[in-house]
Formats: structure tokens, sequence, C-alpha cells
């Protein structure tokens, strides 16, 4: 790999109360300031949300022409998607900077659905949406009750994800529930059920929210802000859209996705010093851990036991609070790739992993529909 | 639920809600190479041909292979808790479709069911399952 991410950002989080354009401006400015950059140095533009054209319609808004876009729609792992090809970009020689953003003000415009977006030549639409099944929310469900059947695992265990994810977000003053309390598992169980097992405790936050990766060649990263912080590899599998096409659903595309990146990489699991993965819903993570081959299939549950993935357990996983209790503005891949790289620069304060030099994100869209896995290291 | 709005089919999927006015659940078969799929499709999954796909009547028996019950609806009008899953036919396809017949919760993955309809619009049907009696 020869390019390098330079520039990282948030905008603002939570309830904002602004338009998504307002929010990308913030998430691109805050990303190239971060960098040392200004908006004339860049010279391409992926992005998604912002209408039919999401890329050419932010680059009209910020007022720049671009050399190279990708619009491209995988759900909430497709930052991880463009980080990718923004590096293929880059090493091709077509841009030479590329700002990697997504903002959503869905909190704010109530704009999230229960049943979400089927489109209606889908066969989904036919096939699917007239049993009105909550979308994504009782596939997981269902991938849930397999799981926990399949491997004689109890509600209790499954928990463990979300306290976690708890324990991280009261470290980042970011974090939509940093000033809340711990959870128990009673908690998590006893919260409102909403698609069995999955109680709303199971589930992401609704927020608003976003960020900007920026992505620039190596060599030109050498003498920028920050220090670089290397993408060493990428993966991805696209697997399905139907709740149906998929045999075993406690398998997902993350399999491959990871294998691939950690060849390209060079690195094997015991690289990895911290782990961004997708936490849409407490069973995203034992699953797509598995599936990355960081246990064995039905051992994520003891894996993840005993505090390990807490803040000050042997293996740091979504660090920032995760979509469970940090931000979950509905696709939150960005988040991740922002996160991985401030622990990787140490910019992370209390919940900071010390001499972190490896980085993964892993993103998941859809249904576990898209599976993109970005490795991140410090620039050597 | 009251009668269902069900979906205007397609040239593909016309024949399959047509059949559920017979109370025929169908699934598509290829005749190049025996795949059986569903949802329907212009072509078979298979082995890519688009002329070789027929239609097969579905024995109406299935496997459970995961559930889930449904407690705050997309939409207002239906009625809470109901079930969800995936039934495995014995064709081979899985589809999603509603559990009936029991309480919301009262389900296991491995559980046998057969086809039951609930009524629709225009004399059609959605196909759904219930406990083997």
């Amino acid at each position: 790999m020869s390019a390098a991410i330079v520039g990282v950002a948030e905008c603002d989080l939570g309830v904002t109360n602004l338009s998504v354009l307002t929010l990308q401006a913030q998430a691109v400015t805050r990303a190239l300031a971060d960098a040392g950059l200004s908006l004339s140095d860049v010279d391409g533009l992926a992005t998604t949300g912002t209408g039919r054209f999401p890329a050419t319609q932010l680059g009209d808004y910020l007022g720049i022409e671009t050399k190279w876009s990708d619009s491209t729609f995988a759900g909430g792992s497709v930052y991880e998607l463009m980080v990718a090809r923004a590096v293929q970009a880059i090493d091709a020689g077509q841009a030479e900077t590329i700002v990697v953003s997504f903002a959503s003000n869905q909190r704010s415009a109530r704009s999230r659905k229960l049943g979400g977006v089927i489109e209606e030549h889908t066969p989904e639409a036919q096939f699917e949406s007239p049993y009105d099944p909550l979308q994504p929310i009782s596939y997981y469900a269902m991938a849930a009750q397999q799981y926990l059947h399949r491997y004689g695992h109890d509600r209790a265990k499954l928990a463990e994800v979300a306290i976690a994810a708890r324990e991280w977000a009261r470290l980042n003053p970011a974090a939509y529930r940093f000033g809340a309390d711990s959870l128990t598992v009673e908690d998590v169980l006893g919260a409102r059920m909403i698609s069995s097992p999955l109680t709303a405790a199971d589930c992401c936050l609704v927020t608003d929210g976003g960020g900007a990766v920026v992505v620039t060649s190596t060599e030109r990263a050498r003498d920028l802000a920050k220090p670089p912080i290397e993408v060493l590899g990428y993966g991805e599998r696209s697997t399905n859209m139907s709740m149906t096409l998929v045999d075993d659903l406690t398998v997902t595309g993350a399999r491959g996705a990871a294998a691939d990146a950690f060849a390209r990489a060079g690195i094997t699991h015991a690289d990895v010093d911290v782990l961004e993965v997708y936490d849409s819903f407490t069973i995203s993570v034992p699953l797509t851990l598995e599936s990355m081959g960081f246990c064995g299939p039905g051992e994520a549950l003891d894996f993840i036991a005993d505090g390990r993935i807490r803040p000050g357990g042997d293996f740091p996983l979504d660090t920032s609070g995760g979509g469970l209790s940090y931000c979950h503005p509905g696709q939150f891949g960005i988040l991740l790739l922002v996160e991985a790289v401030r622990q990787l620069r140490g910019e992370c304060g209390d919940r900071q992993v010390a001499g972190a030099e490896v980085a993964v994100a892993q993103g998941t869209g859809g249904i576990f529909s898209t599976h993109n896995t970005i490795v991140l290291g410090v620039g050597r | 639920m009251s009668e269902l709005t069900l979906p205007a089919g397609d040239e593909i999927t016309a024949d399959w809600w047509a059949a559920t006015v017979e109370r025929r659940l169908l699934v598509q078969e290829c005749r190049e190479c025996g795949t059986v799929q569903h949802p329907p499709r212009a072509l078979c999954t298979g082995c890519g041909h688009m002329d070789g796909l027929g239609w097969r009547d579905a024995s109406g028996r299935g496997v459970v292979d995961s559930w889930t019950a449904v407690y705050r609806s997309p939409r207002p009008d239906a009625e809470v808790p109901y079930t969800i899953a995936r039934v495995r036919l014995a064709e081979g396809p899985i589809v999603l479709t509603r559990l009936v017949g029991s309480d919301a919760e009262d389900w296991e993955i491995g559980a046998e069911v057969v086809l039951d309809w609930l009524p629709g619009s225009e004399g059609r049907a959605l196909p759904v399952f219930r406990r083997e009696a």
C-alpha cells in the first residue's frame, strides 16, 4: 500500500438539529484542519447520504471539482470500502488527496423507520415486506436466536457486548452515553423487548453524527500536521440483501473480507492491538469475531468474557463506546475509522490503548450484507 | 391481521401470486440443472440459464430455521407481538414467513411446520406456517 490516513474528525454528534450538509461541512473541514490541509488540496471525494449524486452533491456544496469520486451505497460499511477504493485511486495516480465522509441527522429529523427502506422493485418488497419484519433488527434477532440455540449460550453472556461498550463510552466525552451509569446484565435483559431475543439495550443508538477521513499518498503524508496512519490492507465481501439467501445465519462475509485484508497487510490476528467492529447489535460482535477468525464457532461469548473487551482488558474492542453507547448515525463505519486512527496516534485520553500499533476497522452494512475490512498501522 | 394488501406481481412473479388464489405454494425449478429456488427470478442461480425455469408445487412442509417475536411493528395497525421466521421448505429453499397458531414466543428452532394461509386482497393469500396438528 502507498497511502495513509492523515486527518480524521467527527461532525457534531447526538441531537444536533443541523442539516446533513452542515454536518458534512463540519466533518470535512475539521478532518482537513486535523491534517493541516485545506479544501483546495482535495481532488477526490467519497460520500453517501447527500442525495442521488452523493459525492457530486457534496463537491458542489464544498465548491470543489474532483478528479475522482465514489458514491457507492453499501450501508454502514461503505466507508471502509471507500478507503480501499481511495487507496487504489491514489496508487493509480488518479487523485492525490481524497476525503471520505458521512453525516446524518436521523435523530433530529426523526427519519429512521422500523421497517427499513425496501425498494419496490426488489424481491424483498414482494416476498418479505408483507410479513412486517423489522428491518434490519429482525434479521439480527434471528441470527441471535440461531446462535444462542446452536451453542447453548444464554442472553446474559451476550449482554457483555453492551456492558463493555458502555464502559468505553463512559471514558469518551464525545459519547452519547458518556455521563450514563454502567450497565448490568439485568439492565440489558430487562430492557424493552424489540425483536426477541434482542431488547432495546441490544440495539445500537439512533443519533445524528458522522465524520470524515483524509487519505493521501504516503509521500505527501510525510510532511503534514499529524503522524500518518498507513492503510496496510483491505478486503471486502458482498453477500445478500434478502433475509433468506444466506444458509447459515451465524457465519458472515467478514470471514473472507478479513482474510483478504490480513493477507494483504501481512498480519496475523495476534498483531491486532485495537479492533473496531461494527456493533449494530450485540449479536453483531460475536458473529463478526468468529467469522474474522479471532476464535472458533460458538466460542466468542467466552472469548469476550471476564472483562477482556472492556477498558483495561487485553482485547480492546470498540473503544469509542461503539454504536451501542457512543454514536450511531445510521451508517457507523466512518466512525470506526476515526477511532482506529486516533488510537494509533495515541490521542484517546482516558480510553487510550497503550502502545497500539495495528488497528482493524471491520464494517458491516445492511443485514450482514456488506463486509469491509481496513487494516491500519502506525507509519514506520 | 385484517385482509392484507398484497404486492402486485410482475412478469416473473405473477404466476406465483396467482397460485395463492388456489392456496398453492410454488417454488421455481430449473429443468436444466434441477435447482429449486425462491424468491422467483428471471434466471436460475444454479446454472445461469434464463429459459429453463418452471414451477413446482411445494409440499407445504418445512422446518423452522430461526424465528423472532416482534414487539414493535413497522405499521401502526399491525397487532404485536407476532412471530417472524425463516422456514426451510422440504424442497430446499428458505422462505421468510410468519408462524401462527401459537403464542409469539412459543417456538423453537427445528420445529416441524406446515403451510397455512392469511387471506389477502383479490382472493390472493400470504403463505404462513403453523405447527403440524
